[in-house]
Protein backbone atom coordinates (compact mmCIF):
# COMPACT_ATOMS: atom_id res chain seq x y z
CA UNK A 1 0.00 0.00 0.00
CA UNK A 2 1.42 3.42 -0.86
CA UNK A 3 1.79 6.03 1.91
CA UNK A 4 0.33 9.31 0.04
CA UNK A 5 0.97 12.85 1.17
CA UNK A 6 -1.81 14.61 1.22
CA UNK A 7 -0.85 18.51 0.82
CA UNK A 8 -3.92 19.17 3.31
CA UNK A 9 -3.79 16.61 5.94
CA UNK A 10 -0.09 15.14 5.66
CA UNK A 11 0.92 11.30 4.88
CA UNK A 12 -2.11 9.03 5.30
CA UNK A 13 -2.33 5.74 3.92
CA UNK A 14 -3.68 4.52 0.47
CA UNK A 15 -6.89 3.48 1.48
CA UNK A 16 -7.97 6.50 2.47
CA UNK A 17 -7.71 7.79 -1.30
CA UNK A 18 -8.88 7.65 -5.04
CA UNK A 19 -6.29 7.71 -8.11
CA UNK A 20 -8.34 10.15 -10.40
CA UNK A 21 -6.22 8.72 -13.39
CA UNK A 22 -4.23 11.35 -15.76
CA UNK A 23 -3.82 14.65 -14.85
CA UNK A 24 -3.86 17.58 -17.67
CA UNK A 25 -6.01 16.66 -19.81
CA UNK A 26 -8.56 19.43 -20.77
CA UNK A 27 -12.24 18.97 -21.94
CA UNK A 28 -12.69 20.31 -25.87
CA UNK A 29 -13.50 24.14 -25.53
CA UNK A 30 -16.08 23.70 -27.96
CA UNK A 31 -17.60 20.37 -27.81
CA UNK A 32 -20.25 21.31 -30.71
CA UNK A 33 -16.91 21.91 -33.04
CA UNK A 34 -14.60 18.86 -31.88
CA UNK A 35 -13.99 16.05 -33.91
CA UNK A 36 -14.30 12.24 -33.32
CA UNK A 37 -10.56 12.20 -32.81
CA UNK A 38 -10.60 15.03 -30.54
CA UNK A 39 -13.28 13.15 -28.30
CA UNK A 40 -11.25 10.22 -28.50
CA UNK A 41 -8.29 11.77 -27.44
CA UNK A 42 -10.12 13.46 -24.71
CA UNK A 43 -12.17 10.18 -23.44
CA UNK A 44 -9.90 7.71 -24.26
CA UNK A 45 -6.42 8.20 -25.03
CA UNK A 46 -3.70 7.66 -22.68
CA UNK A 47 -0.09 7.63 -21.76
CA UNK A 48 0.88 4.88 -19.57
CA UNK A 49 3.97 5.95 -19.32
CA UNK A 50 6.80 3.54 -17.91
CA UNK A 51 8.23 6.51 -15.61
CA UNK A 52 7.49 9.62 -14.69
CA UNK A 53 3.16 9.95 -14.35
CA UNK A 54 0.58 13.04 -13.89
CA UNK A 55 -2.12 11.96 -11.99
CA UNK A 56 -4.92 13.08 -9.66
CA UNK A 57 -5.84 12.04 -6.52
CA UNK A 58 -8.29 13.01 -4.31
CA UNK A 59 -8.63 12.38 -0.16
CA UNK A 60 -12.17 10.57 -0.38
CA UNK A 61 -11.92 9.88 3.00
CA UNK A 62 -10.02 12.63 4.82
CA UNK A 63 -10.35 16.40 3.52
CA UNK A 64 -11.97 15.58 0.46
CA UNK A 65 -9.69 17.77 -1.50
CA UNK A 66 -8.01 17.08 -5.03
CA UNK A 67 -4.87 17.71 -6.07
CA UNK A 68 -2.19 16.24 -8.74
CA UNK A 69 0.90 14.26 -8.04
CA UNK A 70 4.19 13.04 -10.10
CA UNK A 71 5.11 9.34 -9.90
CA UNK A 72 7.16 6.96 -11.45
CA UNK A 73 5.34 4.10 -12.26
CA UNK A 74 8.29 1.73 -12.14
CA UNK A 75 8.71 1.99 -8.17
CA UNK A 76 5.35 3.64 -7.45
CA UNK A 77 7.32 6.64 -5.74
CA UNK A 78 5.74 9.93 -5.54
CA UNK A 79 8.17 12.67 -7.17
CA UNK A 80 6.15 15.62 -6.44
CA UNK A 81 2.58 16.91 -5.42
CA UNK A 82 1.15 20.08 -6.83
CA UNK A 83 -2.25 21.64 -6.43
CA UNK A 84 -4.80 21.50 -9.32
CA UNK A 85 -4.52 23.53 -12.16
CA UNK A 86 -0.38 24.11 -11.92
CA UNK A 87 1.38 23.69 -14.44
CA UNK A 88 2.87 19.83 -13.95
CA UNK A 89 6.84 20.22 -13.02
CA UNK A 90 9.13 18.84 -16.02
CA UNK A 91 10.20 15.68 -16.54
CA UNK A 92 13.94 16.83 -16.49
CA UNK A 93 13.49 18.58 -13.26
CA UNK A 94 12.36 15.79 -11.81
CA UNK A 95 14.82 13.73 -13.25
CA UNK A 96 17.68 15.78 -12.50
CA UNK A 97 16.49 15.79 -9.18
CA UNK A 98 16.40 12.01 -8.80
CA UNK A 99 18.74 10.58 -11.71
CA UNK A 100 17.39 6.79 -11.31
CA UNK A 101 13.77 7.79 -12.26
CA UNK A 102 11.81 5.11 -14.41
CA UNK A 103 14.60 2.51 -14.41
CA UNK A 104 14.28 -0.35 -12.33
CA UNK A 105 17.89 0.31 -10.60
CA UNK A 106 15.87 2.38 -8.32
CA UNK A 107 16.38 1.09 -4.66
CA UNK A 108 12.73 -0.60 -3.19
CA UNK A 109 14.17 0.61 0.11
CA UNK A 110 14.41 4.28 -0.89
CA UNK A 111 10.67 3.90 -2.12
CA UNK A 112 10.07 3.91 1.89
CA UNK A 113 11.74 7.17 2.22
CA UNK A 114 8.83 10.31 2.82
CA UNK A 115 9.10 12.08 -0.93
CA UNK A 116 10.38 15.28 -1.06
CA UNK A 117 8.58 18.25 -1.57
CA UNK A 118 8.84 20.62 -4.11
CA UNK A 119 9.81 24.19 -2.40
CA UNK A 120 6.93 26.28 -3.01
CA UNK A 121 4.46 24.34 -4.39
CA UNK A 122 2.44 23.08 -1.58
CA UNK A 123 -0.60 25.60 -1.12
CA UNK B 1 10.65 -31.95 -33.38
CA UNK B 2 10.69 -35.15 -31.47
CA UNK B 3 7.18 -36.37 -30.94
CA UNK B 4 6.36 -36.81 -27.36
CA UNK B 5 4.45 -40.45 -26.28
CA UNK B 6 4.58 -43.40 -24.47
CA UNK B 7 6.58 -45.37 -27.24
CA UNK B 8 8.97 -42.51 -27.22
CA UNK B 9 9.01 -42.38 -22.84
CA UNK B 10 9.54 -45.92 -23.51
CA UNK B 11 12.25 -45.72 -25.70
CA UNK B 12 14.42 -43.28 -24.09
CA UNK B 13 14.16 -44.90 -20.65
CA UNK B 14 16.19 -47.54 -22.24
CA UNK B 15 18.88 -45.18 -22.89
CA UNK B 16 18.36 -43.35 -19.33
CA UNK B 17 17.12 -40.57 -21.04
CA UNK B 18 20.08 -39.02 -22.48
CA UNK B 19 18.74 -38.62 -25.54
CA UNK B 20 16.09 -36.23 -25.07
CA UNK B 21 15.94 -33.32 -27.41
CA UNK B 22 15.47 -29.42 -26.08
CA UNK B 23 12.20 -28.38 -26.99
CA UNK B 24 13.26 -25.40 -28.95
CA UNK B 25 16.46 -23.79 -30.06
CA UNK B 26 18.08 -20.79 -28.59
CA UNK B 27 19.13 -19.02 -32.08
CA UNK B 28 21.28 -15.88 -32.36
CA UNK B 29 18.66 -13.33 -34.16
CA UNK B 30 19.38 -13.23 -37.88
CA UNK B 31 19.53 -9.16 -39.68
CA UNK B 32 15.79 -9.37 -41.30
CA UNK B 33 12.73 -11.18 -41.22
CA UNK B 34 9.09 -11.29 -42.91
CA UNK B 35 7.24 -11.24 -39.39
CA UNK B 36 8.71 -9.90 -36.22
CA UNK B 37 6.31 -10.57 -33.35
CA UNK B 38 7.16 -8.88 -29.99
CA UNK B 39 6.37 -10.38 -26.98
CA UNK B 40 7.18 -14.38 -26.21
CA UNK B 41 3.84 -15.27 -24.18
CA UNK B 42 1.09 -17.03 -24.87
CA UNK B 43 -0.62 -14.72 -27.40
CA UNK B 44 2.75 -13.91 -29.02
CA UNK B 45 3.74 -17.56 -29.07
CA UNK B 46 0.66 -18.75 -30.56
CA UNK B 47 0.39 -16.26 -32.91
CA UNK B 48 4.29 -17.26 -34.83
CA UNK B 49 2.69 -21.15 -34.30
CA UNK B 50 -0.69 -19.88 -36.40
CA UNK B 51 1.66 -18.10 -39.00
CA UNK B 52 3.86 -20.68 -39.23
CA UNK B 53 1.43 -23.48 -39.31
CA UNK B 54 -1.63 -21.66 -41.32
CA UNK B 55 -0.51 -19.04 -43.20
CA UNK B 56 2.95 -20.67 -44.29
CA UNK B 57 5.16 -17.55 -43.03
CA UNK B 58 7.61 -19.50 -41.42
CA UNK B 59 10.83 -16.17 -41.42
CA UNK B 60 9.61 -14.94 -38.25
CA UNK B 61 10.91 -14.23 -35.05
CA UNK B 62 9.34 -13.76 -31.71
CA UNK B 63 11.31 -11.84 -29.38
CA UNK B 64 11.35 -11.87 -25.37
CA UNK B 65 12.83 -9.19 -23.35
CA UNK B 66 12.49 -11.31 -20.84
CA UNK B 67 12.39 -15.41 -20.61
CA UNK B 68 9.39 -17.60 -22.65
CA UNK B 69 6.34 -16.86 -20.59
CA UNK B 70 7.43 -14.94 -18.09
CA UNK B 71 4.96 -11.80 -17.92
CA UNK B 72 1.09 -12.58 -17.14
CA UNK B 73 1.21 -16.21 -19.44
CA UNK B 74 3.07 -17.07 -16.11
CA UNK B 75 1.33 -14.92 -13.42
CA UNK B 76 -2.31 -15.26 -14.42
CA UNK B 77 -4.91 -17.35 -12.44
CA UNK B 78 -5.43 -20.37 -15.62
CA UNK B 79 -9.03 -19.96 -15.53
CA UNK B 80 -11.14 -20.34 -19.15
CA UNK B 81 -14.60 -19.65 -19.76
CA UNK B 82 -16.58 -18.23 -22.76
CA UNK B 83 -19.69 -16.60 -21.07
CA UNK B 84 -19.55 -13.29 -22.00
CA UNK B 85 -22.49 -11.22 -22.85
CA UNK B 86 -22.17 -9.56 -26.22
CA UNK B 87 -22.19 -11.66 -29.42
CA UNK B 88 -18.76 -10.27 -30.61
CA UNK B 89 -17.12 -11.61 -27.84
CA UNK B 90 -19.15 -14.77 -27.31
CA UNK B 91 -17.76 -15.41 -31.00
CA UNK B 92 -14.66 -14.45 -30.04
CA UNK B 93 -13.94 -16.22 -26.49
CA UNK B 94 -15.77 -19.34 -27.46
CA UNK B 95 -13.33 -19.47 -30.81
CA UNK B 96 -11.03 -19.66 -28.05
CA UNK B 97 -12.43 -22.35 -25.77
CA UNK B 98 -13.19 -24.61 -29.31
CA UNK B 99 -9.01 -23.95 -29.44
CA UNK B 100 -8.44 -25.44 -25.85
CA UNK B 101 -10.82 -28.28 -26.42
CA UNK B 102 -7.79 -29.82 -29.15
CA UNK B 103 -4.63 -28.42 -28.15
CA UNK B 104 -3.10 -30.77 -26.18
CA UNK B 105 -3.43 -32.88 -29.54
CA UNK B 106 -2.33 -30.17 -31.71
CA UNK B 107 0.63 -29.36 -29.99
CA UNK B 108 1.67 -32.59 -29.13
CA UNK B 109 2.36 -31.32 -25.75
CA UNK B 110 0.51 -31.67 -22.57
CA UNK B 111 -1.39 -28.56 -21.43
CA UNK B 112 -3.57 -30.15 -18.91
CA UNK B 113 -6.60 -28.38 -20.15
CA UNK B 114 -9.03 -29.35 -17.81
CA UNK B 115 -12.65 -28.66 -18.11
CA UNK B 116 -14.08 -28.78 -14.60
CA UNK B 117 -16.96 -26.34 -14.96
CA UNK B 118 -16.90 -22.74 -14.20
CA UNK B 119 -19.44 -21.39 -11.73
CA UNK B 120 -20.10 -17.90 -10.81
CA UNK B 121 -22.56 -17.17 -7.99
CA UNK B 122 -25.09 -14.99 -7.46
CA UNK B 123 -25.67 -12.92 -3.96
CA UNK B 124 -28.83 -11.08 -4.40
CA UNK B 125 -31.70 -10.13 -6.81
CA UNK B 126 -29.82 -8.35 -9.25
CA UNK B 127 -27.13 -10.89 -9.44
CA UNK B 128 -29.72 -13.22 -10.43
CA UNK B 129 -31.49 -11.35 -12.90
CA UNK B 130 -27.91 -10.54 -14.55
CA UNK B 131 -26.72 -13.71 -14.57
CA UNK B 132 -29.83 -15.45 -15.89
CA UNK B 133 -30.00 -12.73 -18.79
CA UNK B 134 -26.32 -14.22 -19.13
CA UNK B 135 -27.56 -17.88 -19.37
CA UNK B 136 -30.40 -16.86 -21.97
CA UNK B 137 -27.66 -14.61 -24.03
CA UNK B 138 -25.13 -17.28 -23.83
CA UNK B 139 -27.46 -20.19 -25.63
CA UNK B 140 -28.30 -17.76 -28.06
CA UNK B 141 -24.73 -17.89 -29.06
CA UNK B 142 -24.38 -21.44 -28.64
CA UNK B 143 -22.43 -20.97 -25.58
CA UNK B 144 -23.19 -23.54 -22.69
CA UNK B 145 -24.29 -21.45 -19.35
CA UNK B 146 -26.76 -22.74 -17.04
CA UNK B 147 -28.73 -21.82 -13.64
CA UNK B 148 -28.55 -23.49 -10.65
CA UNK B 149 -30.07 -23.28 -7.44
CA UNK B 150 -27.79 -22.60 -4.28
CA UNK B 151 -28.47 -26.19 -3.50
CA UNK B 152 -27.49 -27.26 -6.71
CA UNK B 153 -24.65 -25.19 -6.53
CA UNK B 154 -23.10 -26.71 -3.45
CA UNK B 155 -23.72 -29.89 -4.66
CA UNK B 156 -21.53 -29.13 -7.89
CA UNK B 157 -18.91 -27.39 -4.93
CA UNK B 158 -19.21 -28.73 -1.56
CA UNK B 159 -16.90 -26.65 0.05
CA UNK B 160 -19.22 -23.53 -0.68
CA UNK B 161 -20.73 -22.32 2.13
CA UNK B 162 -25.17 -21.79 0.89
CA UNK B 163 -25.59 -20.28 4.78
CA UNK B 164 -28.41 -17.90 4.56
CA UNK B 165 -27.46 -15.86 7.53
CA UNK B 166 -24.30 -15.29 5.57
CA UNK B 167 -23.67 -11.96 4.70
CA UNK B 168 -23.16 -12.30 1.14
CA UNK B 169 -25.70 -15.46 1.06
CA UNK B 170 -25.62 -16.93 -1.97
CA UNK B 171 -29.16 -17.38 -3.85
CA UNK B 172 -27.86 -19.19 -7.14
CA UNK B 173 -25.38 -19.96 -9.90
CA UNK B 174 -24.57 -19.58 -13.07
CA UNK B 175 -22.33 -22.56 -14.38
CA UNK B 176 -20.51 -23.38 -17.60
CA UNK B 177 -19.44 -26.82 -17.64
CA UNK B 178 -17.14 -26.60 -20.53
CA UNK B 179 -14.79 -23.88 -18.75
CA UNK B 180 -12.38 -24.87 -16.59
CA UNK B 181 -8.61 -24.52 -16.19
CA UNK B 182 -5.25 -25.10 -18.24
CA UNK B 183 -1.59 -25.13 -16.97
CA UNK B 184 -0.33 -21.47 -18.26
CA UNK B 185 3.45 -22.59 -18.91
CA UNK B 186 2.66 -25.74 -20.48
CA UNK B 187 0.69 -23.49 -23.12
CA UNK B 188 3.69 -21.15 -23.74
CA UNK B 189 6.01 -23.88 -23.72
CA UNK B 190 3.81 -26.10 -26.30
CA UNK B 191 3.34 -23.34 -28.87
CA UNK B 192 7.22 -22.34 -28.67
CA UNK B 193 8.32 -25.94 -29.45
CA UNK B 194 5.45 -26.01 -32.29
CA UNK B 195 6.81 -23.05 -33.60
CA UNK B 196 10.22 -24.28 -33.13
CA UNK B 197 9.72 -27.14 -35.16
CA UNK B 198 8.40 -25.20 -37.76
CA UNK B 199 11.11 -22.50 -38.06
CA UNK B 200 10.01 -19.62 -35.83
CA UNK B 201 13.28 -18.24 -34.05
CA UNK B 202 12.14 -18.08 -30.43
CA UNK B 203 14.44 -15.29 -28.88
CA UNK B 204 14.89 -14.90 -25.47
CA UNK B 205 16.88 -12.31 -23.72
CA UNK B 206 16.14 -9.52 -26.68
CA UNK B 207 14.19 -6.20 -25.43
CA UNK B 208 12.70 -4.09 -28.18
CA UNK B 209 14.34 -0.34 -27.51
CA UNK B 210 13.22 1.23 -30.59
CA UNK B 211 10.32 0.97 -33.50
CA UNK B 212 12.03 1.78 -36.99
CA UNK B 213 8.72 3.81 -39.02
CA UNK B 214 9.88 5.23 -42.37
CA UNK B 215 7.27 6.74 -44.45
CA UNK B 216 4.24 5.78 -42.35
CA UNK B 217 5.56 1.94 -42.66
CA UNK B 218 7.27 0.05 -40.33
CA UNK B 219 10.70 -1.51 -41.72
CA UNK B 220 11.83 -2.79 -38.70
CA UNK B 221 13.09 -2.88 -35.01
CA UNK B 222 16.34 -1.63 -32.54
CA UNK B 223 16.70 -4.40 -29.92
CA UNK B 224 19.16 -4.57 -26.79
CA UNK B 225 21.20 -7.72 -29.43
CA UNK B 226 21.27 -5.10 -32.66
CA UNK B 227 18.48 -3.99 -35.49
CA UNK B 228 16.45 -6.75 -37.35
CA UNK B 229 14.54 -5.61 -40.37
CA UNK B 230 10.91 -6.89 -40.47
CA UNK B 231 8.32 -6.65 -43.53
CA UNK B 232 5.70 -7.05 -40.52
CA UNK B 233 5.86 -6.42 -36.68
CA UNK B 234 3.41 -7.36 -34.62
CA UNK B 235 3.19 -6.54 -31.04
CA UNK B 236 1.72 -8.92 -28.23
CA UNK B 237 3.41 -7.12 -25.18
CA UNK B 238 0.26 -6.95 -22.97
CA UNK B 239 1.37 -4.70 -20.48
CA UNK B 240 3.74 -2.85 -22.16
CA UNK B 241 2.04 -2.27 -25.18
CA UNK B 242 2.15 1.63 -24.11
CA UNK B 243 5.65 2.02 -24.14
CA UNK B 244 5.99 -0.09 -27.65
CA UNK B 245 3.36 2.26 -29.45
CA UNK B 246 4.61 5.38 -28.14
CA UNK B 247 8.28 3.94 -29.70
CA UNK B 248 6.03 3.43 -32.86
CA UNK B 249 5.02 7.15 -32.31
CA UNK B 250 1.22 7.17 -31.37
CA UNK B 251 -0.74 6.50 -28.36
CA UNK B 252 -3.14 4.15 -27.27
CA UNK B 253 -6.73 4.03 -25.18
CA UNK B 254 -4.63 1.51 -22.70
CA UNK B 255 -4.05 2.13 -18.81
CA UNK B 256 -1.18 -0.56 -17.12
CA UNK B 257 -2.17 -1.22 -14.02
CA UNK B 258 -0.96 -4.01 -11.36
CA UNK B 259 -3.25 -7.54 -11.35
CA UNK B 260 -2.12 -10.03 -8.18
CA UNK B 261 -2.59 -13.64 -8.05
CA UNK B 262 -1.70 -15.66 -5.04
CA UNK B 263 -1.76 -19.07 -4.04
CA UNK B 264 -1.95 -21.62 -0.92
CA UNK B 265 0.29 -24.00 0.62
CA UNK B 266 -0.50 -27.24 -1.27
CA UNK B 267 -3.65 -29.69 -0.18
CA UNK B 268 -5.54 -32.79 -1.02
CA UNK B 269 -8.18 -32.75 -3.56
CA UNK B 270 -10.92 -30.39 -1.71
CA UNK B 271 -12.12 -27.96 -4.51
CA UNK B 272 -13.53 -29.48 -7.71
CA UNK B 273 -14.10 -26.75 -9.41
CA UNK B 274 -13.64 -22.59 -10.46
CA UNK B 275 -15.56 -20.67 -8.39
CA UNK B 276 -16.12 -16.60 -8.59
CA UNK B 277 -18.07 -14.00 -7.25
CA UNK B 278 -18.24 -10.74 -8.47
CA UNK B 279 -20.31 -9.14 -5.53
CA UNK B 280 -17.32 -10.08 -3.30
CA UNK B 281 -14.64 -10.08 -5.59
CA UNK B 282 -13.10 -13.27 -5.80
CA UNK B 283 -11.98 -16.38 -7.92
CA UNK B 284 -10.98 -19.77 -6.80
CA UNK B 285 -10.09 -23.11 -8.01
CA UNK B 286 -7.35 -25.66 -6.97
CA UNK B 287 -4.52 -26.46 -8.96
CA UNK B 288 -3.27 -30.26 -9.81
CA UNK B 289 -0.20 -29.71 -7.35
CA UNK B 290 -2.68 -28.94 -4.82
CA UNK B 291 -2.55 -24.97 -4.43
CA UNK B 292 -6.13 -22.82 -3.94
CA UNK B 293 -5.32 -20.74 -6.74
CA UNK B 294 -6.92 -17.40 -6.22
CA UNK B 295 -7.20 -14.26 -8.03
CA UNK B 296 -7.13 -10.88 -6.72
CA UNK B 297 -8.20 -7.47 -8.14
CA UNK B 298 -6.64 -4.27 -10.26
CA UNK B 299 -4.48 -1.45 -7.85
CA UNK B 300 -6.18 1.77 -9.03
CA UNK B 301 -3.05 3.35 -10.31
CA UNK B 302 -1.08 3.02 -13.66
CA UNK B 303 2.11 0.93 -12.31
CA UNK B 304 4.58 -1.37 -14.04
CA UNK B 305 6.05 -2.20 -10.68
CA UNK B 306 4.45 -6.23 -10.77
CA UNK B 307 3.98 -5.88 -7.10
CA UNK B 308 0.20 -4.49 -5.88
CA UNK B 309 -0.90 -3.27 -2.77
CA UNK B 310 -1.73 -5.87 -0.23
CA UNK B 311 -4.75 -3.86 1.05
CA UNK B 312 -6.29 -5.84 -2.18
CA UNK B 313 -5.20 -9.33 -1.71
CA UNK B 314 -6.53 -8.48 2.09
CA UNK B 315 -10.04 -7.68 0.24
CA UNK B 316 -9.79 -10.90 -1.74
CA UNK B 317 -9.18 -13.04 1.16
CA UNK B 318 -12.27 -12.11 3.53
CA UNK B 319 -14.82 -12.51 0.59
CA UNK B 320 -12.86 -16.55 -0.18
CA UNK B 321 -13.53 -17.03 3.68
CA UNK B 322 -16.86 -15.58 3.66
CA UNK B 323 -18.02 -17.95 1.32
CA UNK B 324 -15.86 -20.59 2.11
CA UNK B 325 -15.33 -20.39 6.02
CA UNK B 326 -13.41 -24.16 5.71
CA UNK B 327 -10.30 -22.66 4.65
CA UNK B 328 -10.07 -20.35 7.50
CA UNK B 329 -6.75 -21.79 8.65
CA UNK B 330 -5.12 -22.39 5.37
CA UNK B 331 -1.77 -20.77 4.81
CA UNK B 332 -0.60 -18.42 1.70
CA UNK B 333 2.27 -19.07 -0.18
CA UNK B 334 3.00 -17.29 -2.49
CA UNK B 335 1.72 -13.98 -3.63
CA UNK B 336 3.04 -11.87 -7.26
CA UNK B 337 1.39 -9.37 -9.61
CA UNK B 338 1.59 -8.64 -13.45
CA UNK B 339 0.91 -5.85 -15.64
CA UNK B 340 -1.86 -5.81 -17.55
CA UNK B 341 -3.45 -3.29 -20.10
CA UNK B 342 -6.94 -2.36 -20.03
CA UNK B 343 -8.69 -0.88 -22.57
CA UNK B 344 -12.11 1.42 -21.20
CA UNK B 345 -14.59 -0.64 -22.57
CA UNK B 346 -12.43 -4.10 -21.14
CA UNK B 347 -12.45 -5.16 -24.59
CA UNK B 348 -9.27 -6.48 -26.32
CA UNK B 349 -7.85 -4.41 -29.33
CA UNK B 350 -6.83 -6.69 -32.46
CA UNK B 351 -5.89 -5.68 -35.89
CA UNK B 352 -4.32 -2.83 -37.68
CA UNK B 353 -2.20 0.37 -36.41
CA UNK B 354 -1.85 3.81 -37.60
CA UNK B 355 1.59 2.31 -39.16
CA UNK B 356 1.24 0.49 -42.24
CA UNK B 357 2.68 -3.20 -41.19
CA UNK B 358 2.17 -2.60 -37.95
CA UNK B 359 -0.32 -4.80 -35.91
CA UNK B 360 -1.22 -4.81 -32.46
CA UNK B 361 -3.12 -7.63 -30.48
CA UNK B 362 -3.56 -5.96 -26.83
CA UNK B 363 -6.03 -4.53 -24.26
CA UNK B 364 -6.94 -7.91 -22.48
CA UNK B 365 -6.90 -6.52 -19.35
CA UNK B 366 -7.02 -9.00 -16.56
CA UNK B 367 -8.33 -11.37 -18.52
CA UNK B 368 -6.63 -12.63 -21.46
CA UNK B 369 -5.46 -16.14 -20.43
CA UNK B 370 -8.58 -17.80 -21.30
CA UNK B 371 -8.44 -16.08 -25.10
CA UNK B 372 -4.83 -17.52 -25.80
CA UNK B 373 -5.82 -19.83 -28.90
CA UNK B 374 -8.43 -17.77 -30.27
CA UNK B 375 -6.59 -14.71 -30.04
CA UNK B 376 -3.16 -15.84 -31.44
CA UNK B 377 -5.37 -17.51 -33.96
CA UNK B 378 -7.27 -14.38 -35.34
CA UNK B 379 -4.38 -12.57 -35.18
CA UNK B 380 -2.18 -14.86 -37.00
CA UNK B 381 -4.45 -14.43 -39.80
CA UNK B 382 -4.86 -10.70 -39.37
CA UNK B 383 -1.04 -10.68 -39.72
CA UNK B 384 -0.54 -12.64 -42.78
CA UNK B 385 -3.61 -11.09 -44.62
CA UNK B 386 -3.27 -7.66 -43.68
CA UNK B 387 -7.09 -7.50 -42.62
CA UNK B 388 -8.98 -8.70 -39.85
CA UNK B 389 -10.48 -12.79 -39.42
CA UNK B 390 -14.23 -12.01 -39.34
CA UNK B 391 -14.42 -13.14 -35.76
CA UNK B 392 -11.92 -9.95 -34.72
CA UNK B 393 -12.96 -7.62 -37.24
CA UNK B 394 -15.32 -5.62 -34.48
CA UNK B 395 -11.98 -5.44 -32.04
CA UNK B 396 -10.48 -2.71 -34.40
CA UNK B 397 -8.26 0.30 -32.88
CA UNK B 398 -10.66 2.60 -34.29
CA UNK B 399 -13.90 2.00 -32.81
CA UNK B 400 -12.39 4.14 -30.11
CA UNK B 401 -12.86 6.97 -32.79
CA UNK B 402 -15.95 5.99 -33.89
CA UNK B 403 -18.08 4.87 -31.16
CA UNK B 404 -18.64 1.00 -31.52
CA UNK B 405 -17.21 -0.29 -28.54
CA UNK B 406 -17.65 -3.33 -27.11
CA UNK B 407 -18.59 -2.64 -23.53
CA UNK B 408 -17.90 -5.30 -21.29
CA UNK B 409 -17.08 -3.25 -18.93
CA UNK B 410 -20.00 -4.20 -17.01
CA UNK B 411 -21.25 -7.33 -19.36
CA UNK B 412 -18.08 -9.15 -19.13
CA UNK B 413 -19.20 -11.86 -16.54
CA UNK B 414 -16.69 -10.41 -13.96
CA UNK B 415 -16.12 -7.54 -11.27
CA UNK B 416 -13.56 -5.09 -12.67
Amino acid sequence: MLQIDCPFCGPRAEIEFRCGGEAHIARPLKPEDASDETWRDYLFQRKSPKGVHFERWVHSHGCGRWFNAARDTVTDRFLAIYPMGEKAPSIEELKARLPDVGSPRHAYAENRVAPERVEGERP
Amino acid sequence: MQRYSIFSIARNALTNHKNWHTAWRSPEPKPAYDVVVVGAGGHGLGTAYYLAKEHGITNVAVLEKGWLGGGNTGRNTTIIRSNYLYDESAKLYDHSVKLWEGLTGELNYNVMFSPRGVMMLAHNVHDVQVFKRHVYANRLNGVDNEWLTAEQAKAFCPPLSIDPGARYPVVGAALQRRGGTARHDAVAWGYARGADARGVDVIQNCEVTGIDVEGGRVTGVQTTRGAIRAKKVAIVAAGHTSVLCTMAGFRMPLESVPLQALVSEPMKPVFPCVVMSNAVHAYLSQSDKGELVIGAGTDQYVSYSQRGGVQILEHTLEAILELFPIFSRCRMLRQWGGIVDVTPDRSPIIGRTPVENLFVNCGWGTGGFKATPGSAHVFAHTVAKGEPHPINAPYTLDRFKTGRLIDEAAAAAVAH
